[in-house]
């Protein structure tokens, strides 16, 4: 299921400001990719642009090619609900719905695409995709239960189990451990790890140790002052950034000499 | 031991000016409030007791009735008309207040907004002599084709009135006129559901539609409950416009459109209250009480219905 992004001089707008410039990169599939760089540098919004999510933000607009195996996101007559099927998003913030109990939350992008599913059917996948995200142990006697009765941590997961419930092409996440405790953290870690095996990973991270630990490649954005638009400096395989990167900038960033 | 006594005392929370004038008068608004209600619920008490131990024969205003046979349509043309127009409205002021919310681009979101607003500023004389002199004729002949269509269904049984101005055209007028409030309401709860619930659920793959069904309304439920109710006090409560649009004649009937009209309790109230004297007055404010009550009671059920659910409200 895993597919294989390209990115061809892609532009960022909101209205007038262009927010990030001319970034041209290749994910491979079934590899984690993380996005490092300061804040305000235009990672995340990139990282919306692969999913068409920026398109929430009004006046929010894209210029270039992101080809999905080969498929343009932004060609003509292409729906960005479709898009956003296919490729998952976790966020900052755990945002479990908290109107409906563990079992509905992990069901609701399933039910969307209005799949007729046995009770049966709804109850493995229900157990497959919480397993899948290391949380169906912990959970399992509640499923009935709000989710927003669990920890942060928790509902973290319980956020990448329903993105892992419509069994997507590609997983984005926006700094998803930056909310929670460490434990917390090492567990989505271990998880990303697993999940690699199936799904290709693109992840915005501050934490640059998580990004040596869990990444095979690294993107480093930086952006040259306030109101100019963010670019990619350097992309490049995780060992080669964090240890002999070609770019000074980016040595300098992750040697933690400024940023 | 010596020392502990003098440290302990001194650790005692001081209390602030500052924080003393905010709860004194935090409080003071708050047993105002119960007062006021007190002094409603004391004077509709002690005004009644006379119309509930008097002979109904001595009371000119029962015509012979007793109470219980005076109040009962009157309550149920309170409830009909309110609930009518409850229904009418609802669905309207939800997708009034979703277009101004999620779907209107900002500038003629805003210019809605007002418009509805200004519905709310109207005097109910207004709606009132609308209602009757130009709403009813206009609907008239649209009840007579019901009639003739439809007739089969209770509600349109007929006889139908020449007039127009049936309990149907009242609780249109009322529709409208409760219309502003609950939109007002429905469109601040609406803006208030979590941008990150909203995101989780595009994310997913939700169309806008399926966004705010996953996201926007189960968060706003309570508040569309609370908004419906501020709505239905002030449709069991109106007075003039159900006064100048409805031909009333006191029955119990579902037929919306014939000329034979249940009337509301307030309606009756102002209808009746010119020729009211001695115990007459007493059975009108009796009336009240009933009103008082079911009130109250609409409101406990409402407030009940929204507390069961309250763990999967989104306010944890």
């Amino acid at each position: 299921m895993s597919k294989r992004i390209q990115v061809n001089d892609l532009n960022v707008f909101y209205s007038q400001f262009k927010a990030v410039e001319g970034v041209n990169m290749v994910i491979e599939p079934r590899s984690v990719t993380a996005f490092i760089g300061p804040s305000g540098c235009g990672k995340s919004t990139f990282l919306r642009t692969l999913n068409r999510m920026h398109e929430v933000i009004p006046g929010a607009r894209v210029e270039g090619e992101v080809l999905v195996d080969g498929n343009d996101l932004y060609g003509p007559g292409v729906d960005p609900v479709l898009v956003r099927r296919q490729v998952g998003m976790v966020f900052q913030r755990p945002n479990p719905f908290p109107t409906m109990s563990i079992r509905d939350n992990v069901l609701a992008g399933v039910k969307l695409n209005n799949r007729r599913q046995s009770k049966s059917e709804q109850d493995d996948l229900v157990e497959k995709s919480l397993r899948g995200a290391n949380l169906w142990n912990e959970v399992k006697d509640r499923l009935n239960l709000p989710g927003s009765g669990l920890s942060g941590g928790q509902q973290q997961r319980l956020c990448i189990a329903r993105a892992i419930a419509v069994s997507p092409d590609v997983l984005l996440m926006d700094e998803p451990c930056s909310a929670l405790d460490p434990i917390s953290t090492l567990a989505i870690e271990d998880l990303i790890e697993e999940l690699k095996t199936e799904y290709t990973i693109v992840i915005v991270t501050h934490n640059m140790q998580q990004a040596s630990r869990v990444s095979e490649k690294t993107a480093f954005f930086n952006i040259a002052g306030t109101g100019q638009p963010g670019k990619l400096i350097e992309y490049a395989d995780t060992a080669k950034i964090f240890s002999n990167p070609d770019v000074q900038a980016t040595e300098d960033y992750v040697s933690g000499r400024f940023g | 031991m010596t020392t502990a006594s003098p440290q302990r005392a001194a650790l005692r929370a001081v209390r602030r000016p500052g924080d003393r004038i905010f709860s004194g008068t935090a409080l003071g608004a708050g047993v105002v409030i119960l007062l006021l209600l007190a002094a409603v619920a004391i004077f509709l008490i002690t005004e009644s007791l006379p119309a509930f131990t008097a002979d109904p024969d001595e009371i000119g205003m029962l015509r012979g009735a007793t109470f219980l046979e005076y109040v009962a349509p009157l309550v149920f043309g309170t409830l009909w008309a309110a609930l009518l127009a409850l229904i009418i409205a609802a669905p309207l002021a939800v997708g009034i207040a979703l277009f101004i919310s999620h779907f209107a681009p900002r500038r003629l979101a805003a210019v809605i907004g007002y418009v509805v607003d200004l519905l709310a500023a109207l005097p109910s004389v207004v709606y009132g002599l609308w209602g009757a002199t130009t709403f009813a004729p206009i609907l008239q002949p649209f009840y007579v084709w019901l009639n003739e269509n439809l007739g089969w269904i209770p509600l349109f049984e007929g006889p139908v009135s020449a007039t127009g101005r049936t309990i149907a055209t009242a609780a249109l007028v009322l529709a409208v006129m409760i219309l502003p409030i609950m939109t007002a309401i429905c469109r601040e709860v609406f803006l208030q559901a979590p941008r990150l619930h909203e995101e989780a659920a595009l994310a997913l793959g939700a169309t806008r539609w399926e966004m705010i069904r996953m996201a926007v309304l189960p968060f706003a439920r309570g508040g569309m409950v609370s908004a419906a109710m501020l709505a239905l006090g002030r449709a069991l409560g109106e007075t003039m416009a159900v006064t100048m649009v409805l031909s009333a004649s006191g029955v119990i009937t579902f037929d919306l459109i014939s000329s034979t009209n249940p009337t509301t309790i307030p309606a009756n109230i102002a209808l009746s209250f010119p020729e009211a004297y001695g115990e007459g007055v007493n059975v009108l404010i009796a009336t009240g009480l009933i009103l008082f009550i079911v009130t109250f009671a609409v409101n406990a059920i409402a407030r009940y219905i929204v507390n069961r659910r309250a763990a999967f409200s989104g306010a944890n």
